[in-house]
């Protein structure tokens, strides 16, 4: 049977990590490596990076740490962020990315998610959805990290991107994101439902049951949080456990 | 003693080759690992491991593309009988034909066909993603110091299928049993990831290395 996944989500900016594990005995709490590593041995089923770099010419950064934690960490990783051509994804996945997250890009360039679903396969293309609610039952594209409206439907955005060749959606809640109050289960639901591919949830995660919640109501296939494991609150394992305990198949 | 990944321009190279070395040093074997599409030295090498991301049809045109390649694989594998390992789309290209966007014929050293996994209900999600339990249906070296059930990393809409039941050592169940491990002779592939199945995946690797054929 296969199993719901727990993914623990790093932002990397200039190659350090500015949202991660607040661990005391951390010989380098910056390092995404070093910290990707506690996550393997605590049995994270994938690991995301999220690049939040800024400037185009550190963006090359990201590869290299891509590489030095495809050296340590023999588990899926899925890297976003300012992904934006053939090119960029080619070069992530060459440095042992095994999938890659569009965003911004999957808006303004539908060809990508088509042209990069051909040429790479669908089960390493991700398509980064921000939605926000913007009245009962409608949610908003939001692109630029959720700064940017776009006035298009996410329901039939993301249907669209599975169209295209999308092989996962990323969905975060603009609305729950960094509020601690759980994912929003009404969204995750409609759009785990409307689509045929796997769909993690993302936003919000402040403890154990609303990763249930996001697998049990939202129907997700795999829940994605930063904060609680990052500051030590919970581990990874932790996470399984209850998540086992309440009945959901995962893997321990 | 060398061990061949083929580089035919597929993907993620660098994940086995480092899951390889990783299981090498697990080992006490002096073992070289290559990286390479030249067939003089798979010519050479005594084992090869054979990779594969994206579809079936880009994979294989990407083996002929380079001069020499096909005939140096089926030598390797037919006429030498020296160790394969082929990893998802790698295993799916030892079948005759696969239909992954349009009909394209593989190595077909195995009498079988590479389809979309069967998901008639629209039950399932595709691709096949995540942690899936695979079931022994033999007792084979390269399972040794595993665990029956244990938990492998899957990544793939596309399913082996051979009437060749003698081959199949291994399933897993999503929606319906599917193939997950293959081994005739000096054959060996699985669908699943072993360079990204954590330990589990590198204690395979170091059987494949430890393999006497």
């Amino acid at each position: 049977m296969l199993k719901s996944r727990i993914i623990p989500c790093l932002d990397v900016k200039n190659g350090r990590v500015v949202k991660g594990i607040n661990f005391v005995d951390l010989i380098d709490a910056g390092d995404p490596v070093e910290q990707a590593k506690i996550y393997d041995e605590q049995g994270a089923d994938e690991l995301c990076f999220l690049d939040i770099t800024a400037s185009n010419e550190n963006r090359d950064i990201i590869l290299e740490t891509v590489k030095k934690t495809a050296e340590k960490c023999f588990m899926p990783l899925t890297v976003g962020g300012g992904v934006r051509t053939l090119e960029d994804i080619r070069n992530l996945l060459l440095a042992g990315a095994d999938k890659v997250s569009i965003n911004t890009a999957a808006v303004n360039n539908k060809n990508l998610v088509k042209e990069s679903s051909e040429k790479f396969g669908s089960q390493c293309i991700v398509v980064a959805v921000d939605a926000k609610k913007v009245q009962e039952n409608k949610w908003e594209i939001f692109t630029h990290g959720g700064r940017k409206s776009t006035g298009i439907d996410a329901l039939k955005f993301v249907g669209k991107m599975e169209s295209l060749g999308a092989g996962e959606i990323l969905l975060t809640s603009m609305d729950r994101d960094g509020t601690k109050k759980g994912y929003d289960l009404d969204l995750t639901k409609k759009v785990s439902k409307l689509v045929n591919i796997p769909v993690i949830a993302s936003g919000g995660v402040g403890n154990l049951e609303h990763l249930h919640q996001g697998i049990k109501i939202g129907k997700a296939s795999a829940v994605l949080a930063a904060s609680i494991f990052h500051f030590g609150e919970h581990t990874i394992l932790e996470a399984k456990q209850y998540l086992d305990s309440k009945g959901i198949p995962v893997r321990i | 003693m060398s061990i061949t990944i083929i580089d035919y321009g597929s993907g993620n190279l660098r994940s086995a080759a480092k899951a390889l070395e990783a299981a090498v040093s697990n080992t006490n074997l002096n073992l070289k690992i290559v990286v390479t599409s030249n067939p003089e030295v798979i010519k050479k090498s005594n084992k090869v491991i054979l990779p594969g991301q994206g579809s079936f049809r880009d994979c294989y045109l990407g083996i002929k593309k380079i001069s020499g390649l096909e005939d140096a694989l089926n030598e390797f594998v037919l006429v030498k009988k020296k160790p394969i390992f082929g990893i998802c789309v790698g295993m799916q290209l030892f079948a005759k034909i696969g239909y992954e966007s349009q009909e394209t014929k593989g190595f077909g050293w195995v009498d079988a066909t590479v389809k979309k996994i069967n998901n008639i209900n629209k039950t399932l999600k595709l691709p096949h993603m995540g942690w899936n339990q695979i079931e022994f249906k033999k007792d084979f070296t390269l399972f040794s110091g595993l665990k029956n059930k244990s938990h492998m990393y899957f990544l793939h809409s596309y399913e082996f299928l051979t009437k060749q039941k003698d081959c199949i050592i291994a399933t897993a169940n999503y929606g319906n049993s599917i193939i997950v491990a293959i081994a005739r002779e000096n054959i060996f592939g699985t669908q699943f990831h072993p360079e990204k199945s954590q330990r589990n995946g590198l204690k395979i690797l170091e059987n494949f290395l430890k393999w006497e054929f």
